[in-house]
């Protein structure tokens, strides 16, 4: 008798799984804990597979928008890295928005797009776009994954890249059909990539150099970006800044990288940042920059900037950022929290001889700076001032909330009057600028921070451009407090438009605004509306209340709306150009 | 000034759109850009010729650096280099043109590799430079086409670009 073979048992031993099980499982490998989405089509696969696993919880967004906004803000407040799934054509394009806002601010986040099938790319077919294209000019990398013997390695790949050397988002974009076919799984356990390998240790030498420089500096000067922050190297570089006793400023994107209220901090700098940093960065002899990029709305004007001669030591992990925009004098290329650490040593192995006497004149050169004042504002007896609603925040959160904001003038008030001592508690998008984050972020931020106040500062502009939000943090019971300075403007543009085109608001004006306490109330939340600056601190007080522990509360303040935002540098001015608004 | 920039970079399909992208979307002017595979197959071998500042160079050369698909870059004006580029002119050659057209050619070492009724076409390989010079001899009624491949690069001697 001939023996008959079944087919089956021609097959591989290892277990099979489809394309889509198998990029869940690399999920799970990477220990995910949230995937912030939205079903279509070209996904459908990998949703199936969704709804049959149970390790990561997926999060329904309502626009693919505010996916990417949730995954960033996400690795924001935990340094994790941040996933979200789109389907192919109109969802990858709604999620480009958010993918561009990570890549400015360098946020380390995977997403994950569905492609029309490998057989129908390139012939126009329904809802396909050439999205590997469209998004390469704002990921670190991306990828288009034609075999399915490649999830795995691309996966791991994707999740190495995004979270190493200088971060930022990684796209995988993967055709229908090869998350139907089968394959055995095995996740690789390390990643070697020739092209890839980011320098993280400085060089000896040139740290050695700059501890001489800072240490023989007249006027030193320290100025943090959002490098320390996403290099978790806040601890060493508050050690680093109280051994010497620095002065030292942060961009908008560092806050929280030293504590806020800690006399040697002189608040942030840039466009909108205090007068005592502004000026003592023009001022100083030495500046250390460290994981910041000289931006153009931190230095200004470079031209200005270089009229002061200087010595400028640049801390950085990407190479490009150094000498960019400015030319520097003592380069270190690595990981921030690593060159710290390197000083910190130095610092206690060679115990450098400062030029103490002439570092207590700078200090006291800053306290005269400080000492104007420029900073305060004053109360209005009728109209709440929006920094007033900022402050009450503060005092009513006590300086440990999550704060997220949308763009423009609360943004920068937000900033201003909320001391950040803690790194990954300010969160908002300091390079693309995008207007909407602010509700997205916060449901990033909440969901992983469950028992975290967090609150949403926005305007009235702002939160409609992802307002349908509201129906998410309902479906998953977000707490959020959104407060928003409701001015009737685009205030921001506004404040331009009043100060550079003479006073023509040409369409800064939001008319036609919606009862913003019945939309809340529609949604399921509950909605406030304050005008009087005596009841500011009291609603805030009942919406951060334990009665309201568990919803989210909408609170419209109706603001002063011709209050600006000081100080400013006006565009193309240098740092000690600004206008203070208590010019007489 | 100008340099030329050599490029090894992983030969993956979308690496050339990178490059070329990376130069539109910071302002990097590109004079040409020649890519083909080398000797190893997973490897790709770009030059790209541009005119930028010092500072600039060093940007492009840090931006190219920064892409994840590129290997290695050697900016060629660092030392000692030689460079070619191909042309193929297609030139009017009639009977009474003939002779004059060939002598031409043989000056600048060029190579007749189509006769045809009324015209010759002419491989030149040299310098950008030499090429231009070529072409500026002719009269510019006798230029009937021309394809140029841009400049190939490779450093003198030891300077190997090489994994």
């Amino acid at each position: 008798m001939t023996q008959v073979s079944n087919p089956n048992d021609k097959q591989e031993t290892s277990p099979q799984f489809t394309g889509a099980e198998i990029l869940i499982k690399c999920l799970h490998e990477e220990k995910v804990e949230f995937v912030f989405g939205y079903p279509g089509g070209a996904v459908l696969n990998i949703y199936d597979a969704i709804y049959q696993q149970d390790k990561f919880k997926h999060i329904l967004v309502r626009h693919e928008q505010a996916a990417l906004h949730a995954a960033d803000a996400y690795s924001r407040s935990t340094g994790k890295v941040g996933v979200a799934l789109v389907t192919s054509g109109p969802g990858a394009t709604n999620a480009v928005t958010g993918i561009a806002t990570a890549y400015m601010d360098s946020i380390p986040i995977v997403v994950i797009s569905g492609q029309v099938p490998t057989y129908a790319i390139g012939e126009d077919a329904f809802q396909e776009c050439d999205t590997v294209g469209i998004t390469r000019p704002c990921v670190k990398h991306n990828f288009l994954i034609k075999d399915i013997n490649d999830i795995a390695s691309v996966m791991k790949k994707a999740f190495h890249v995004a979270s190493t050397g200088r971060p930022g988002p990684v796209l995988v974009d993967i055709p229908k059909d090869i998350t139907a076919t089968l394959n055995s799984f095995e996740y690789p356990k390390t990643v070697e990539m020739r092209s890839y390998n980011p320098i993280t240790k400085g060089h000896s030498g040139q740290i050695k150099k700059a501890l001489k420089l800072l240490a023989e500096a007249k006027r030193p000067m320290v100025y943090t970006g959002g490098g320390v922050v996403l290099g978790n190297a806040a601890a060493e570089l508050t050690q680093f800044i109280q051994s010497l006793g620095l002065p030292t400023t942060s961009t908008l994107m560092g806050l929280g990288g030293y504590p806020a209220t800690d006399k040697q901090s002189l608040g942030w700098l840039g466009m909108h940042g205090t007068y005592e940093a502004n000026m003592a960065v023009q001022e100083c002899d030495v500046l250390i920059a460290v994981g910041a990029r000289f931006d153009d709305r931190v230095i200004g004007n470079p031209e200005h900037f270089l009229s002061r001669p200087r010595t400028i030591i640049h801390i950085d992990i990407d190479p490009s950022s150094i000498s960019k925009r400015v030319r520097i004098d003592v380069p270190i290329v690595g990981d921030v929290k690593s060159v710290l650490a390197d000083l910190n040593d130095l610092i206690k192995s060679e115990k450098p001889v400062q030029n103490t006497a002439a570092l207590a004149e700078w200090m006291l050169q800053i306290e005269v700076w400080r000492a104007k004042k420029f900073s305060e504002f004053t109360l209005d007896e009728k109209l709440i001032k929006p920094q007033q609603v900022i402050k009450s925040l503060y005092e009513v959160t006590k300086g440990d909330a999550f704060i997220t904001s949308d763009v423009g003038q609360h943004q920068m008030w937000a900033a201003q009057y909320y001391p950040f001592d803690k790194p990954r508690r300010w969160i908002n998008s300091g390079g693309l600028g995008t207007m909407g984050v602010g509700l997205p972020y916060a449901m990033g931020v909440q969901l992983a921070h469950p028992d975290a106040q967090v609150a949403c500062v926005t305007g009235e502009a702002s939160i409609q451009m992802c307002i349908q939000e509201l129906s998410t943090c309902k479906q998953y019971e977000l707490p959020i407090k959104v407060i928003t300075l409701n001015n009737r403007y685009m205030g921001m543009v506004r404040q331009w438009q009043e100060f550079f085109y003479e006073n023509r608001y040409s369409e800064s004006y939001m008319d036609a605004l919606p009862d913003f306490i019945k939309l809340a109330e529609s949604y399921g939340h509950i909605g406030m509306r304050i005008t009087d600056p005596a009841d500011v601190e009291g609603a805030l007080r009942e919406a951060f209340s334990p009665k309201l522990k568990d919803r989210l509360v909408f609170m419209d303040f109706i603001t002063d709306q011709s209050e600006n935002v000081f100080p400013m540098i006006p565009n193309g001015k240098g740092l000690s150009e600004m206008i203070t608004g208590k010019e007489s | 000034m100008r340099h030329i920039i050599s490029i090894l970079m992983e030969n993956e399909p979308g690496a050339l759109s990178r490059v070329a992208g990376l130069f539109s979307a910071r302002g990097y002017n590109i004079e040409s850009l020649t890519v083909a595979t080398t000797e190893d197959a997973t490897l790709s071998r770009m030059t790209i010729v541009t005119s930028a500042s010092d500072a600039v160079i060093e940007q492009i050369i840090k931006q190219l650096n920064k892409l994840i698909d590129v290997v290695k870059v050697l900016d060629l004006n660092d030392g000692k280099h030689i460079e070619r580029e191909l042309m193929l002119i297609k030139v009017r050659a009639s009977a009474a043109h003939r002779d004059e057209m060939k002598r031409m050619c043989d000056i600048f070492r060029g190579r007749i590799i189509d006769v045809a009724d009324g015209s010759f076409t002419i491989e030149l390989t040299g310098s950008g430079h030499k090429l231009d010079a070529f072409i500026e001899s002719l009269d510019t009624s006798a230029i009937l086409e021309t394809v140029r491949t841009g400049a190939s690069g490779i450093g003198r001697g030891d300077r190997i670009l090489k994994l």
